[in-house]
């Protein structure tokens, strides 16, 4: 073992290890605990006692024990291997650590976080000769069938190629040698050590101007995120979180997807790894665990690894991000990552903040999503690639007001609020479309106007005022009742209902209403206020309330969201049609 | 043989410092022998240099610190296991209470357990038909969930529970089966309400019992539901059982959870309880589930109740962020007579979606759920509505839906505790119920089922 020096525990309280004798270690630093070899980290320095957060369960160890320190700071593994994994919060692949030991993971077990044995074939994309600087790509190798994973020169080094590999490599072997300024010559191979509290370099960051597109009617429609953009979804539990992570997880248009599943249910792991290789991602045919990386440290795994694991999985996308890549990173929940901070702070017995959080605590989670973004990357070529960060925030009792959801909002520029009542009434996802919000829409209109539609803009706009006036007449009606409503007004309720239930509406678990493109968005959304417009009308023109109300086409509309989206055209096209005519029939003989 | 020291320092309710220690591990077993011989448990919370801080596991009543002695046993706390353990009465601390001597372990095992790795899970998505239609029909439970009810003081979580001991099976299975009752800080009456429920039954005999009465030291009960949860995946994933966990109340284990935080003066979290409560009752939850390539379940149904019907207060939600959904009993429809008084709007079963349709229950299950889901959830809006404004304020449909609501608790979750309905009988009253509303309202149910199952005898239009 490379293990420098060591020093000796005399304190163990949960988590929380105190060691003597640690001189020259550094903050930060990861050290073994133990003959177990329990790997933690140092987050507090007093002379030479060190304060150690250790990411494995500690019973077991007491003072007079060893403390190795390794020199290194807590860093992941960059290479070819990374998708398609499981990891836990400090990079051990869960699903290697099964086979090779069961059901439960081992104290100190040791496995490499990148798998040694197989054989890539690694393309060269540099010639000997070339100038290189840190991003520049040297070659790449197929990492699934949806990946292409671009082996770059690693940040901070420039020199000359001198020599370039092709053909079948390990991820340890040389791949190519660079000789830098002052002459000295370095092997490269296919992996990158990075330590995870540290944000990769880039050259800039741009301001996100297109969106990610999910096939969720509410996000995309009324509430888009940007590439590159950050997003929260706060709600009190059994409101849908998960399911719409994993909707995004499952559809959002990116190239990459970092799954962190941080102090959650073992199960929802599982419901991933189960059921991520079946579904099909549209824009490659592959499966999409092609393409994703998920990591798992569910609540009953121990806590300090929690607040590693949300830095393991930024670091991971950023990594993706360098490659130009558009990468997402959903965290769920970052109130364990919270949590977690808590804890550690507690036993350090510092003084604690509001509800003992500590008082840092929106400076970590303000670091964090600032991570995220749209940028150009290192490399001559001058690629872009965007992290795009989306955490879950659980509060508690569903009450915003506390610290981590607080924070967060500070930070984040799309609130997706989720509602105990909506989820109540089975209205998913249980996106509050009163209290959400994005400030990213207006920079995306351009995109969606010229892109989609001409016209979104101006009819998502209208949907929008509708569902604000139709709370506003909810109000009325709760004191004197639906029947002292103008037919006009209730005409808007009966719009809003509309868009509510047939559109706002999704079933993630039914096979066509899961994803909506946004032409069939367009198209839907325009249908129910095409009948609106046509009713408003008709009112005018002293057609029965009566009638327009139990049209019977409204009920065609409401399954306009079980209609596949290659039929969606022609039925978009019918329904249209048929409110005119059924309007027209309306207007002959149905006057009151 | 373990050193014993007579240094114990300080005794301040239920923690012991002991100092002058040598070798002491954190979260070791410690043993105090008195010296009239009397002995008395604990862990250690906490070692800093030659100073032990130990939690007892009983009371400290009577603990004379001159003569007592402090062995550290090195390793942590066990429960004793062998297949006799079937049909058995343990205490809080995993000591026979039913007069039937020790166990003879064929194994012995850490209570703490350890965590899985998720890769090992396998996912729960087996049908278990509780014969009650509110949660088959709507908050499907399955093999391997840990769905918990949330309910108050007062209130007949107690029969509910029991019927679902009672009534649980897989259909067409004939897996063993078997039912481990944790009773934590509950009365003698509650306890015993089970324990004659379950010898009517015959369930006796497939059942382990740990009881932590009300009586009994608090400081057990922090204990008392790991043993039981050990026993059962003892039963699982060694004799291959289906296991079915019942503890109640886990409002009691949290308060003892409190009282250790409070007596170590931690800074504490909302209302007083831990931060760390979200990890540790995560520890007792977590562990229900299916491991890969093993036969038996963990399926845990705990019962806590709300303190003032709060679901907001910390027990409830931390333990909501975990359980995979809730059953909720309400005060409101207990007052109106509704047996079983299960609110099915705020209850939830966050694996239904697995373990529901085809093959499993039956095609039309989904689609019918979110429509009675949808319907009930607007029929309670009128009726708010109509209570404010009166009748005549409604619409003609919406007075349908009101209709629906009244029909839907009486017909469909009230079926008393001895009902035991099968799951097509659950959905077949589901239609029958959903023939109150006009066909048209029916757009969450795809066009061809309505064709299939739409009752034929009923005009509905």
């Amino acid at each position: 073992m490379n293990d420098k020096k060591v020093g000796v525990i005399s304190k163990v309280a949960g988590p929380l290890v105190v060691a003597k004798g640690m001189t020259g270690v550094k903050l930060y630093d990861v050290v073994r605990v133990s003959e177990k070899r329990l790997i933690g980290e140092v987050i507090e320095l007093r002379g030479d006692q060190a304060s150690v957060q250790v990411y494995e369960e500690t019973a077991g160890i007491g003072p007079g024990e060893p403390v190795y320190q390794t020199g290194e700071a807590l860093s992941v593994e960059l290479g070819p291997g990374l998708i398609e994994s499981i990891y836990d919060g400090i990079q051990r692949p869960l699903a290697v650590v099964y086979e090779k030991a069961g059901d439960q993971i081992p104290l100190g077990i040791e496995v490499p976080k990148l798998n040694r044995e197989k054989v890539w074939k690694f393309k060269k994309v540099a010639k000997v000769g070339d100038k290189v600087t840190g991003g520049d790509v040297l070659g790449t190798v197929v990492e699934t069938k949806a990946v292409l994973h671009k082996i770059m020169v690693p940040p901070y080094l420039t020199g000359t190629v001198t020599w370039v590999y092709e053909g079948d490599a390990k991820i340890e072997d040389t791949i190519a040698k660079i000789k830098d300024e002052k002459g000295v010559e370095h092997e490269i191979n296919m992996i990158q050590h990075w330590p995870v509290r540290v944000g990769r370099p880039y050259v800039e960051k741009l301001s996100p101007t297109q969106p990610m597109t999910t096939g969720q009617r509410v996000i995309d429609t009324l509430f888009p995120i940007a590439i590159g953009g950050v997003a929260c979804i706060p709600g009190p539990f059994g409101s849908g979180k998960t399911v719409v992570q994993h909707q995004l997880a499952k559809w959002a248009d990116v190239d990459i997807v970092i799954f962190i599943g941080c102090g959650e249910r073992g199960n929802e792991m599982t419901d991933v790894l189960m059921e991520f290789p079946e579904l099909q991602d549209a824009k490659t045919g592959e499966s999409i665990m092609k393409r994703t990386v998920l990591i798992a440290n569910t609540s009953n795994m121990p806590v300090a690894a929690r607040e590693a694991s949300v830095y393991t999985g930024i670091t991971i996308a950023e990594y993706y991000r360098d490659m130009g890549y558009k990468v997402a990173v959903m965290a769920d929940s970052t109130s364990r990552w919270a949590e977690a901070l808590r804890e550690m702070s507690s036993r350090l017995e510092e003084m604690p903040g509001e509800e003992g959080y500590p008082a840092y605590l929106a400076t970590r989670i303000a670091g964090f999503y600032e991570r995220a973004g749209y940028v150009t990357c290192l490399g001559k070529d001058g690629r872009k690639g965007a992290v795009s960060a989306i955490g879950a925030v659980s509060p508690a009792g569903g009450d915003t007001s506390e610290p981590v959801s607080q924070a967060t909002l500070r930070i984040v520029k799309v609130y997706w609020g989720l509602s105990a009542q909506l989820a109540r009434s089975r209205h998913f996802p249980a996106i509050d479309w009163l209290k959400s919000y994005s400030l990213y829409d207006d920079v995306l209109e351009e995109y969606y106007d010229k892109n989609v539609q001409k016209g979104w803009t101006k009819q998502v706009q209208k949907a929008r005022a509708l569902l604000q006036e139709e709370a506003k007449l909810n109000e009325i009606v709760r004191l004197v009742g639906v029947d002292s409503l103008e037919f006009q007004d209730r005409l808007t309720l009966e719009v809003t209902k509309s868009i509510r239930e047939d559109y706002l509406h999704q079933i993630a678990f039914h096979e066509v209403d899961t994803y909506t493109s946004l032409q069939k968005q367009y198209g839907m959304l325009n249908t129910i206020l095409h009948w609106y417009e046509k009713g408003q009308e008709a009112l005018k023109n002293d057609v029965s309330f009566k009638l327009i109300e139990a049209m019977p086409i409204r009920e065609r509309i409401g399954r306009m969201k079980y209609v596949k989206e290659a039929d969606f055209p022609k039925e978009f096209k019918d329904c249209i049609a048929a409110i005119d005519s059924d309007y027209d029939k309306l207007a002959k003989g149905g006057q009151q | 043989m373990a050193k014993e020291y007579k240094t114990i320092k300080e005794v301040v309710g239920p923690l012991m410092l002991v100092e002058g220690v040598e070798g002491v591990k954190y979260d070791e077993l410690v043993k105090i022998k008195q010296a009239n011989g009397e002995e008395r448990f604990g862990k250690v919370l906490e070692v800093n240099e030659d100073r032990a801080v130990v939690q007892l596991f009983t009371s400290s009543q009577g603990l004379k610190i001159d003569d007592a002695k402090a062995m550290f046993l090195g390793h942590g706390i066990q429960l004793k296991l062998a297949p006799e353990i079937l049909g058995r009465v343990f205490d809080g601390m995993g000591n026979p209470i039913d007069g039937g001597g020790e166990i003879i372990p064929v194994k012995t095992e850490d209570i703490n357990g350890a965590p899985l790795n998720p890769v090992a899970r396998d996912y729960p998505e087996e049908f278990i038909q509780t014969g009650v239609s509110a949660i088959d029909g709507l908050n499907t439970l399955v093999r391997g969930q840990k769905l918990p009810i949330f309910s108050g003081s007062g209130l007949p979580h107690s029969k509910l529970a029991a019927q679902i001991a009672r009534q649980a099976q897989v259909r067409g299975s004939k897996e063993p089966f078997a039912v481990v009752f944790a009773a934590v800080g509950i009365t003698f009456e509650e306890a015993n309400f089970f324990i004659e429920d379950f010898r009517k039954s015959g369930a006796i005999k497939r059942s382990v019992l740990f009881m932590n009465l009300a009586n009994d030291p608090a400081i057990e009960r922090l204990s008392t539901p790991k043993m039981a949860i050990t026993c059962a995946e003892y039963l699982a994933y060694t004799l291959g059982m289906h296991v079915l966990i019942i503890i109640t109340d886990i409002t009691n284990y949290a308060e003892a959870l409190r009282e250790i935080s409070a007596a170590r003066k931690e800074v504490p979290g909302r209302r007083g309880y831990p931060g760390y409560m979200y990890t540790d009752l995560a520890g007792l939850y977590e562990r229900a589930g299916r491991i890969k390539g093993k036969p038996g379940s963990v399926t845990q149904i705990p019962i806590l109740s709300m303190p003032e019907d709060d679901i907001t207060h910390p027990i409830p939600d931390l333990t909501g962020y975990i359980t995979e959904g809730q059953i909720i009993i309400s005060r409101d429809l207990y007052n109106r007579g509704i047996t079983p008084p299960i609110d099915v709007l705020p209850s939830l079963s966050r694996l239904k979606d697995k373990g529901i349709g085809k093959g499993k229950t039956r095609e039309d299950h989904s689609a019918t759920m979110n429509q009675l889901f949808a319907a009930y959830s607007r029929g309670k809006e009128a009726k708010e509505l109509a209570v404010v404004l009166g009748d005549a304020a409604l619409s003609d449909t919406d007075k349908l839906y009101a209709k629906f609501a009244t029909e839907f608790e009486n017909k469909y979750v009230s079926q008393g505790y001895n009902t035991n309905r099968t799951i097509e009988e659950t959905l077949d009253i589901g239609w029958d119920l959903l023939t109150i509303l006009p066909k048209s309202e029916l757009k969450r149910i795809d066009l061809d089922l309505i064709e299939k199952y739409y009752p034929k005898n009923k005009a509905g239009e």
